[in-house]
């Protein structure tokens, strides 16, 4: 395959740096230096605007591009996470995931008109032709909002797939595609699937739901300008496999989902190769001639271009019933693969300018914007959108927690399963010992700071032993990260901010069930009277801060293929986000820990419990 | 039949004219031989121009001339499906059914169980939506479901004046929500101020009213049907049926109106003054003054059609076609047209203008 590596320096790279401030100074006594972190990006209806939404600093960077300066910095919610314009270019709509809005701009005057409340942790946004009604992905609540922009007040919710987060509108305005960054839950030990939810904008109702099998990680989603052909970036975990054969490419796949009239079905292919990955496939977009397609590849730091003449025509050739394996053909990607060009750091969403002649992209490690010249394959210069000029270790750490190159052959890096700092909803086979034992499931990394020890056998005593030895020797099968490096990734981990709980009023206050459950949660006796013996009562183990005492307990969820019945009492923090649940996510949710995995009574004494009693409970703990 | 309203039929032409003009329908039946999952239909609800069959082995989905079937194998939560509703937002159906709830969007299934979900218990009869809302009559008491929160909120007899909690049907409105509670009256749920109010034998001494219209008739509820428009409350029990204005009660048994039995497993309103009736022997409708039954005819089972007037007056409407049986267990309405679940079947009325 032929390969283009466009270098980033040199002549043919021109370096503008914003003309106004950083949003944060790094000086000393200062509140934390914020970087801009730029993860989306938007071109405004004439063009000559880039809109770079910056989750590091809660605000858009408005590009003139002209200049390439930074002229405006508009402030949002927290963690904004998606940009989008109205059809007529009058309004962007800004999602900002941990404050459960939408902030609306006037692109005329660059201010923030309206906020918009959403569902839970909106990812993205897009309204439909007419500019009616807004659509929006809700990453925890699973499902999509439909906004009513004349009231501003949300009409309804749709239900789409797990971890809801991408959107886009089809060129004709009749369909919203949404993908999703978690697998939907399926049974236990079941190769994850995911979905591409169709909506009617019409009806303004889910008509369909195209399966993508094996898939989990399923990010950006375009349409080509016929509407004939869409591309979804995703990832392919073969979590039910021991990490043993990570040498042998059997860790993570990264594809893309084709479908549309152009395939008349759902073909999954590889952008991987024989020895390089490229991963995880995070933004999509088409050229308007549909010659190509550009994906950017976040811990790869580069952007895979795709020739989709070649692309179709190869799948094509392929017989139908072979079709299916495509995504797992490493060998596959040279027949359409037709460069990769490096980039910044962390590079996330990509935007295309109407004509397809400058491709921007945002590198979320270096605050910056590569401008890519599509048709050289080249980066042509890069934008600055400031932030601090030191590095602290957060910042350090971070880029190599988005980074894929610490593994074999750049397999993975800490985000591929953490995704976005998070996890994946996965359960995995991770140590070498045998198919299906020892099964794991993936936890939250925030709160983890004062947790230790690590690992759910409780094997690692503290994250530098977790980050550093057991990382090389489990996961990257490589010499990994320096010692500092490895101070510095730490730090990242320590530092990670905790997303606001949605249960939890701002007051405190618990609500009449939650008062309930939490009595049930602390009680000492079982309804009829007998003591629970203090090591089965759920603030012993579930204690502290943390709601962990971090020791190891027995709480008869050992199964044959555990080597040892003892797991880490894991933290309870926003615990209702992360199921499946118990240590090897055979709990598919909080309610079968107790209904289903607790018939002695060995994990708290539930048996007692009415249901609506266990409902309580289950109420209060979603508030932790 | 009783034998008092047998009397009353009058055959003669010159009767008919006379009589008052009640709905007639054209009856097409469909069975297992149609492609029906099962014969046993415990419910039906029209979607628009699909029609969905609650049946006892199976879901069917009757579209463009055709019946498609939904079973566990497909998704279902279990195979016997006592009720159906469709939320008309969003196009999902809500399936009650004796393993679970089952919630069908788009193709794809998610079943709530009272193992993995707060679903009160897995024998759910009754479904009803409003808005975020899904209301739940489980055999162990009634539950909500807020979709947007994900949240189950319980009722039961430690947060409601319920004495029994098998919960048998919920009709759900934006003001009030009510329950059938089986052996446990009516218990009537205010959203504005999360009250709850039940309503049994208002002498507490027996399950059924001594003085005809002192109370709701009986508490041995089967369903609910709340005009919400016109604020009334028909109540479905196996001792005769009850209409509710808020002051007064009505109600209504075989001997003294058009009922053709006191045995009722539904009841639906069109608005305060008309509803529909599912009983042992004939699906029933009132128009607020005159009754007419629609079933084949007890002894012949031949197609029959009485029209019982205001004074009492009953005649007999010629008609060459009934409802697939007279055991009637649930109707729903599509434009002047209702589908009817039978013991043996679903059918069709065609109204005949």
């Amino acid at each position: 395959m032929k390969r283009v590596f466009a270098a980033i320096g040199g002549l043919a790279v021109l370096v503008c740096v914003s003309a106004l401030p950083p949003a944060r100074a790094d000086r000393p006594g200062a509140a934390p230096a914020r970087y801009p972190s730029p993860v989306e990006l938007a071109l405004s209806h004439d063009g000559t605007q880039l809109y770079a939404l910056c989750e590091g600093t809660d605000e858009v960077a408005v590009i003139d591009l002209k200049t390439s300066l930074v002229v405006r910095r508009i402030g949002v919610g927290r963690v904004p996470k998606g940009v989008s314009f109205s059809r007529d270019g009058k309004r962007a709509y800004v999602t900002n995931s941990w404050s459960d809005t939408v902030s609306e701009i006037d692109t005329g005057s660059l201010e923030v008109v309206r906020s918009l409340p959403t569902g839970l942790e909106p990812t993205s946004a897009v309204a439909d032709g007419d500019g009616a009604f807004l659509y929006v992905a809700n990453r925890i609540s699973d499902d999509v909002s439909v906004i009513d922009l004349a009231t501003g007040l949300e009409a309804k919710r749709l239900l789409a797939g797990r971890g809801a987060s991408y959107l886009a509108l089809s060129p004709d305005g009749s369909r919203v595609y949404c993908t999703h960054i978690y697998p939907n839950l399926g049974r236990f030990r079941a190769p994850p699937e995911s979905e591409i939810t169709v909506i009617d904008t019409g009806r303004r109702a889910v008509v369909e739901r195209e399966k993508l099998p094996n898939a989990a990680g399923v990010f950006h989603v375009a349409l080509a300008g016929d509407g004939r052909l869409g591309i979804a970036a995703q990832m392919r975990p073969k979590n039910l496999l021991p990490l043993a054969h990570v040498e042998h490419g059997w860790v993570i796949g990264n594809s893309l989902s084709i479908f549309g009239e152009d395939l008349g079905e759902v073909v999954q292919v590889s952008i991987d190769e024989l020895d390089r990955y490229f991963t995880p496939p995070f933004g999509v977009a088409i050229a308007p001639d549909k010659s190509a397609a550009y994906v950017s590849t976040t811990g790869s730091d580069s952007v895979t271009v795709l020739d989709i003449r070649k692309l179709l025509g190869f799948i094509r050739s392929v017989p139908p019933e072979e079709r299916r394996a495509l995504a797992n053909d490493l060998s596959a990607s040279a027949n359409y693969v037709t460069g990769r060009i490096s980039v910044g750091r962390a590079p996330k969403g990509l935007a295309l300018s109407a004509d397809g002649g400058r491709l921007y992209v945002a590198n979320r490690e270096d605050d910056t914007v590569s401008v890519i010249d599509p048709a050289g394959q080249r980066v042509v210069s890069t934008i600055s959108l400031g932030g601090p000029a030191a590095l602290t270790a957060e910042r350090r750490g971070e880029r190599l927690f988005y980074s894929a190159k610490y593994a074999f052959h750049g397999h993975f890096g800490c985000a591929n399963c953490h995704l976005e700092a998070t996890f994946d909803g996965l359960s995995w086979d991770l140590e070498p010992d045998g198919f299906g034992v020892d099964i794991v499931d993936n936890r939250l990394l925030e709160d983890v700071a004062d947790t230790a020890p690590f690992k759910w056998n409780g094997g690692n005593p503290d994250l530098e032993t977790e980050c550093g030895p057991r990382t090389e020797k489990y996961f990257y099968r490589r010499q990994s990260y320096t010692r500092e490096e490895l101070e510095d990734l730490v730090a990242f981990i320590k530092a990670m901010p905790v997303r606001p709980n949605r249960y939890r009023a701002a007051s405190g206050e618990l609500t009449p069930q939650q008062e309930r459950g939490k009595a049930i949660y602390e009680r000492t006796r079982a309804k009829n009277g007998a003591p629970v013996p203090q090591n089965n009562q759920c603030p012993v183990c579930h204690s502290g801060p943390h709601y962990t005492n971090r020791q190891l307990a027995d709480v008869g969820s050992g199964k044959p293929t555990d080597r040892s019945p003892l797991f880490d009492v894991p933290q309870l923090t926003n615990v209702s986000l992360t199921a499946p649940y118990l240590h090897d996510g055979s709990a598919r949710s909080l309610e079968e820990i107790w209904t289903v995995f607790n018939p002695q009574d060995t994990h708290g004494v539930t048996n007692d419990l009415a249901k609506d009693e266990l409902n309580d409970l289950i109420e209060y703990l979603k508030t932790l | 039949m009783k034998k008092g309203l047998a009397l009353l039929i009058v055959l003669s032409a010159a009767a008919l004219a006379a009589g008052p003009e009640m709905p007639r329908y054209r009856w097409q039946n469909f069975t297992t031989a149609d492609g029906l999952p099962d014969d046993h239909v415990f419910s039906v609800k029209v979607d628009g121009k699909r029609v969905w069959a609650g049946t006892e082995n199976g879901l069917g989905l009757y579209e463009d001339g055709k019946w498609k079937i939904y079973r566990p194998e497909e998704g279902l939560a279990h195979r016997a499906v006592l009720f159906v509703d469709v939320d008309k937002r969003t196009g999902e159906v809500w399936a009650a059914t004796m393993g679970g709830l089952t919630r069908l969007s788009a193709g794809r299934f998610e079943n709530y169980t009272q193992l993995n979900s707060g679903l009160p218990n897995d024998v759910v009869y009754g479904v009803g939506l409003q808005g975020d809302n899904v209301w739940v009559a489980t055999a162990a008491g009634g539950g909500r479901l807020n979709t947007r929160t994900k949240q189950w909120t319980h009722f039961n007899e430690r947060s409601t004046p319920m004495y029994e909690i098998w919960t048998y049907a919920v009709s759900p409105g934006e003001e009030k929500v009510y329950y059938a509670v089986w052996g446990g009256g009516v218990l009537e749920y205010d959203v504005k101020t999360g009250q709850w109010k039940d309503y049994n034998d208002p002498d507490g001494e027996t399950e059924i009213v001594v003085l005809k219209d002192q109370g709701l008739i009986h508490e041995i509820t089967t369903s609910v049907s709340w005009a919400e428009k016109d604020r009334i409350l028909w109540v479905a029990t196996y001792f005769g049926a009850s209409r509710y204005d808020g002051r007064y009660w009505k109600n209504f048994l075989d001997q003294d109106s058009g009922l053709p039995s006191n045995f009722l497993n539904q009841v639906k309103a069109v608005d305060g003054n008309r509803a529909w009736f599912a009983t042992d022997k004939g699906l029933a409708y009132f128009d607020g003054m005159n009754w007419a039954v629609y079933r084949p005819a007890l002894d012949t089972h031949q197609p029959e059609m009485l029209v019982r007037d205001a004074q009492g007056a009953v005649s007999r409407v010629p008609t060459e076609t009934a409802p697939a049986h007279n055991y009637i267990l649930g109707m729903d309405f599509q434009g002047d047209d209702v589908w009817v679940a039978t013991a043996h079947g679903l059918s069709h009325g065609v109204r005949i203008k």
